[in-house]
Formats: C-alpha cells, structure tokens, sequence
C-alpha cells in the first residue's frame, strides 16, 4: 500500500511543481544577492542570508530559513489536506477501501508517503541551493568560520522572540553562529541534522492537515484550517501576551534548527522542537485514525 | 438493517435475501436508498442497527475476508485521470490482497477485453468519455473474478451498444456462478437481466420476489384478430377491452381459446398470454404520486 502512494505521489505532475517552487525561491533571492551583493545586515533579515556571500557553501542554510516559514508549510498542508478529501471528492477513495485496504493501513500509507514528500522537498532545497550557493555566490575560503555571536544566550533569549535574532557575523568561510569554525564535515553533518528537524517539524502541519483531510469534504478546506492554525500559532508565537502557552505552539521551535550551526551546538530547543512535533504528529494522527476508522464514507 | 443519517432515516428495515448464483435486482426512484444500501454491504457506511451478512460472513466486521471476493462498481466509476486505464487497474490490483503481481497484467487484460476496452492505449484517464470510464469502473471490479459483483448503476453512460454488450457479459459471468447485485433505477435493466428483484421505495424494500412470479400470467389472453367482432360475439362477456383487431380476453388457457376460436372459424393473427409488467408491479407497490421514476 505504501508503494502505492508513494507510487501516486510521484506520478502527480502537482508533487514536482511544488518541489519546483521551492527550489526556485532560494534561486530568485541568490540570483538578486549575486547581482547586487546586498544582503541584510548581520542580526536581521532571513537567518545565515548576510553570510552568504562570504562563503556559497552556507547557502543551504540560508536557503532553509526562506522557504521555511511559508512555502514549505503551504506545499506540506496542500498536499496533506489533498490526501484523504481530495480521494474522497474523486470517489477514488472508495474503490481503495472496497478493494479492500483497512483504514488504519491506508492513513499510515498516507502519512509515510507525506514523509517522503517533506523529506524530497527539504533534500532538493538543500541540494539545489548548495550548487546555487557554490555557483552564484562563489564557494569561499576551504574550511571556514562564520559564526553567530551569541551562542547559547541567543537560543535562550529566543524563548520569547519568534525569530531568532542572531545573524551571523561576517567571519572568514564556513560558519558557526558561535564563531568557532566548522570543518566541511561538520557542515554536512549539520545541515544532515536541520534536514531532519525541519522535516519533523512539517510533519507536525501535516498530521493536523491530515486529521482535518479526514474530517473536512474537500481538500482545500481542510489545507486552509491547516494553514490557519498555523498563522495563528506564528502571530501568538510573537505576542508577549501569550507567553504563557508559547512552549506548546506548534510554530514556537520551528526555528531552533539554526542551533545546529553553533558550535558546541545548543540542544536545548532543538530537544524541545522534537519534542513538540512528536506530541503533534502523536495527537492529530490519533484524532485522524479515531474519526476515519469509524466514517461514513458517503462521497 | 437500518440506516439513520442525523433525524433522515435512509434506509429502514430492509432485509434483503440474495442467494447465491441470483442475478439480483433492486430497484427504486432517485433517493430511495439504494446508494445507501450498497454503501452498507460493502462497509462503507456503517449500519446504524441490523447484521449485515455478506458471502456467508459479517460485515463490515470481516470486511478483509469478504470483500477480497467482492468486485463492485459504487456511484459512478472512480480513477485518477492523470494515469492510464491499466495504470489505474494496476495500482488498485497492487493496494489490496488477491492481487498477485505475477497474473496482475493478464488479468488486467483480461477484464480490459471483457468491457471492450481491449484496445485502450496510454491515454489518461482524463480523456475517457463517460462511457468509457464506467466501462474502465466494471473492468476494476472484474479484474480478481469475484464471487460476487456488486453494480451500483451499472448502466450509467453508456450508449446502447455498451448496454447490450454489458448485459451480455453479466449473463455470462452469472453463467459461471457469479452473483450479481445490480441496482438500478431503470425497470429495463432489470427486467432483462436479473432473476430476481426488490423494489426499494423511501427506504424500505416494499418488495422482493423472483422476476418469473412478479411477471406472473394475469388470467388474460391477448388476441389480434383481422375477425374481432366475431370474437367479440363468441366470447360475449369475456373480452374485457376491445380496440379495433385487438382484443383482450379473460381467459386461463390461450391454447384451447386458440382452439375454440379456430374452430369457430376466426382467422387468428396473433394470440399471447397477457403477463404483468414489471413497471406495472413497481407502480402498484411503490404507490399513486410517486413521479420519480
């Protein structure tokens, strides 16, 4: 079954159009910083974006934090709200059940092909943004330092902030935000690491979307409510107001993954980060499951 | 079983008794349930009081079991247009049990060749016509021989050949021990390929016996005659209606009125036990007013 939807996920002209997408954004934004060698200064702006031109090899990082707080989420809650609804409104959900395949079988099916999907969109954008980073921004001195200047302090102090604040400070090459250096190795290693936690933490967007697939009629509705919650986690993320309940949003860690590029890394959030997305994925998969095993299937 | 959705009762009460090797047809207006039914044996809409038993084993509680020898066609036929027909056949072979990959493009082929799709080429599915959908729909169901197929409309969109050669291939699959359940709104369909019917009306099965007994004699002879008022005098007191050479004549026997009139020497053109129709048993049963049909 799982062979099958990856099988229908990769034959969908809509899964590579959005992958597409997503590469394509870092690709705009490094064509304009080349042209005109312009970037945010350091402290603002999109995380790691003021150090690129030092060195192209940090590009994918850069990368990341672009295609982060939206296009990725969107591409993820479209695809995951399509996942149940959109089967249903063309009847082919049905046929799938009648074959038979159990439901509990084809939800998990679903939520491993969504996983590839986030895995293939973060792998590409990391992938493609490297050869654009070395290409267009030129791949800077070998083994290099560029650091952020608070270490552990910025992820703290980030606690109430939603966007970590620390840039990175114009070193010579590749990078840690602490400023201690990064050999090449450890670079790969840790971009290896933020992959992994970014595609964790859209699998938290996607089980909720994949819960309200189960539950709306139609696939839009149900990446819409997605997308909503998630608007409404960002914008309480950064409302003092609401400190109270900000380690439970869903949005509030999404960022911690540029603690991997400090040196010694800084777990505490990331720990945090996995934590939560695990809580996410654990409670609306289960919510999905209790409500479509017991459904209706009338459309 | 019943079927409640909210304060709408879709279906109450049916008991439906379908035996083995029936060709069974349920009938019924637009929005009398049958949908729900067939949404009900096959597990998809929940039961809300009833045992459903489906070839001999419960549902939906043994749904796994059963529905690996259920070939069935539900409101319309279902594919993702931007696949082949065979790509399509191919992965819903591949989801589910009973689908060895080894015979997986013969039988494929094989129930392509059944609806008359044998020559279908790599086009999606987007560029199918209507009647080529519902034929691609039929060929999912048929492509593991199921035991038993259940058609939930199986006529929808198909132009008169396509009606013909379907009707043709449900008899010859009952032919080989197949059961069908077909539902359907048209009386024709019906009438000319099941054994046995319901009638289904507002949610209840009013009705449900086997199609030679519903279309019993009516106790009446239809006779045509070029010499009808002869008849009409012979006969005086049986011939019930008269319009120019036909007659209709109330009499047990066509054989010996055959024989008298014969006798009596009147030229008979025609003569033919009159039977009841199915529509006009389904109008009798489903009641005055009801202009859905």
């Amino acid at each position: 079954m799982v062979t099958v939807e990856l099988y229908k996920l990769f034959t969908r002209p809509r899964t590579w159009i959005s992958v597409l997408l997503i590469c394509a954004l870092p690709l705009v934004v490094a064509v304009f910083v080349a042209v005109t060698h312009l970037t945010p200064p350091p402290g603002q702006g999109s995380a790691f974006l003021s150090a690129v031109l030092e060195n192209g090899k940090l590009y994918p990082a850069a990368a990341l934090a672009l295609v982060l707080p939206v296009f990725l989420p969107v591409s993820v809650a479209v695809v995951a709200g399509d996942s149940v609804a959109g089967e249903a409104a063309s009847g082919t959900l049905r046929y799938l059940l009648i074959r038979p395949v159990g439901r509990t079988r084809l939800l998990v099916a679903k939520l491993l092909a969504l996983t590839t999907f986030v895995l293939l969109a973060v792998v590409a954008v990391t992938v493609t943004s490297y050869l654009i980073g070395v290409f267009l921004l030129g791949p800077g001195a070998a083994s290099a330092p560029a650091a952020v200047a608070q270490s552990g302090a910025g992820g703290a102090a980030g606690a109430a902030g939603g966007l970590p604040t620390g840039g990175i400070q114009a070193g010579s090459g590749v990078t840690s935000l602490s400023g201690a250096p990064l050999s090449l190795l450890q670079l790969g290693e840790r971009v290896a690491w933020a992959v992994g936690f970014i595609t964790v933490s859209m699998l938290g967007v996607a089980a909720i979307a994949l819960f309200l697939s189960t539950l709306a009629d139609s696939a839009l509705g149900a990446a819409i409510g997605a997308l909503a919650a998630l608007v409404a986690s960002e914008v309480l993320v950064t409302l003092n107001a609401a400190s109270a309940i900000q380690p439970y949003l869903p949005t509030r860690y999404w960022l911690a993954w540029i603690d991997f590029f400090r040196q010694p890394i800084f777990w505490r959030d990331i720990q945090r980060g996995f934590a939560i997305q695990a809580v996410y994925v654990a409670v609306f998969l289960a919510a999905a499951w209790a409500n479509f095993a017991t459904k209706d299937i009338t459309g | 079983m019943t079927k409640r959705y909210g304060a709408v009762t879709a279906v109450r009460s049916v008991d439906l008794d379908v035996r083995a090797g029936d060709r069974y047809g349920l009938l019924g207006p637009n929005g009398s349930g049958k949908t729900t039914l067939v949404r009900m044996l096959l597990g998809l809409v929940y039961a809300t009081s009833g045992e459903i038993e489906v070839l001999g084993a419960r549902m939906p509680r043994e749904a796994r079991r059963v529905l690996r020898d259920v070939g069935a066609l539900v409101e319309g036929p279902a594919a993702y247009p931007n696949l082949s027909g065979r790509a399509n056949l191919k992965l819903l072979d591949a989801a589910g049990p009973r689908g060895e990959r080894r015979t997986r493009r013969k039988r494929i082929s094989t129930a392509l060749e059944q609806v008359g799709l044998a020559s279908v080429d790599r086009r999606p599915v987007k560029t199918y016509s209507l009647g080529m959908r519902q034929r691609l729909g039929l060929a999912a169901a048929l492509v593991r021989r199921p035991r038993l197929l259940i058609l939930d409309e199986p006529g929808n969109g198909l132009d008169p050949h396509g009606i013909r050669d379907t009707r043709q291939l449900l008899l010859d699959l009952s032919a080989d021990g197949v059961t069908i359940f077909l539902s359907s709104h048209l009386l024709a369909e019906v009438e000319q390929q099941c054994t046995r019917v319901g009638i289904l009306d507002h949610g209840r099965l009013v009705l449900q016996d086997d199609l030679d007994a519903l279309r019993g004699p009516t106790g009446r002879v239809l006779v045509e005659s070029p010499d009808a008022g002869q008849v009409a005098t012979l006969l005086n007191g049986q011939v019930e209606h008269r319009d120019g050479a036909h007659l209709v004549v109330r009499h047990a026997d066509p054989a010996a009125l055959n024989q008298r009139l014969v006798g009596a020497g009147i030229r008979v053109a025609s003569i033919t036990p009159q039977h009841q129709t199915l529509e006009e048993v389904v109008l009798k049963v489903t009641g005055s007013g009801d202009d859905q049909w």
